[in-house]
């Protein structure tokens, strides 16, 4: 086991997806620094998986979402009372790709945690129902 | 059902299996009737022993390459040991209720 993560850490450029903070439902905001002309997105996903405790790529957003299972990632997190940052990639298809690549996983949503890939949709639901993913995130529940 | 058949059969090919399943759960999705876009997989291998799950999961995503590139838009996966299909008596994951994403989604 990876250690235990300091929380809350939250950038306030960042949606962040604890119930009722700071979401805006619409206005799409294009999640993390906005890629310079030229800029390089698999460099802004490193940059956005490092920076924040728990980044959450997904369809939609935790308060919208626009897929099941990127829903019910994000309901286990909001459930645990964990908060995370995350990206609609429904928003941005050059980044919807690069993170295919950059966790070398074709599906999304995709889980990061201390910039480490934890899996997709089915793994976070194993993992939640054995505890284990309760104890990577150092909560109760 | 061709990309069912070729899931089926590149899994077997490519895996030692005591057990396989692999169902289509397009129709509780915003597709077509008779679409094949979202499938369950579960596969119970001895080759899964002291793999991690992202490992056992990867593995099956690069046998499936094709198929992901090519039509398959969700593919859900359970993979685990002899040991443990045993132990937890069958499959313990269930479909999340579809959002309607592929009504939005651009790339469609």
């Amino acid at each position: 086991m990876s250690g235990k993560i300091q929380l809350p850490i939250v950038n306030p450029n960042y949606e962040d997806g604890a119930p009722g903070a700071g979401q805006s439902g619409d206005a799409p905001k294009a999640a993390g620094k906005p890629r310079a002309e030229g800029g390089d997105v698999m460099s802004e996903i490193e940059w956005e998986t490092k920076n924040h405790p728990v980044f959450l790529y997904m369809k939609g957003s935790p308060v919208m979402p626009q897929c099941g299972f990127s829903a019910r990632v994000a309901q286990i997190l909001q459930h645990l009372g964990v908060q995370f940052a995350s990206c609609n990639v429904l928003e941005d298809m050059e980044k919807r790709e690069a993170i295919k690549v950059h966790a070398q996983w074709p599906t999304i949503p995709q889980l990061y945690v201390n910039g480490e890939f934890v899996g997709g949709c089915d793994i976070i639901t194993e993992m939640f129902q054995t505890g284990e993913l309760q104890e990577l995130l150092g909560v109760e529940g | 059902m061709r990309l069912h058949e070729s899931i089926t059969r590149k899994l077997e090919a490519g895996l030692a299996l005591e057990h396989l399943e692999v169902l289509n759960e397009s129709h509780g999705h915003n597709v077509p009737a008779g679409s094949e876009t979202h499938f369950r997989v579960i596969a119970v291998s001895p080759e899964f022993e002291g793999m991690t799950r992202v490992a056992r999961h990867r593995r099956i995503n690069a046998l499936l390459a094709e198929e992901l590139a090519g039509g398959v838009h969700a593919l859900a996966i359970e993979a685990v040991t002899p040991a443990q299909w045993a132990e937890s008596g069958g499959p313990q994951l269930d479909a999340p209720p579809c959002r309607g994403g592929m009504k939005n989604d651009p790339r469609g």
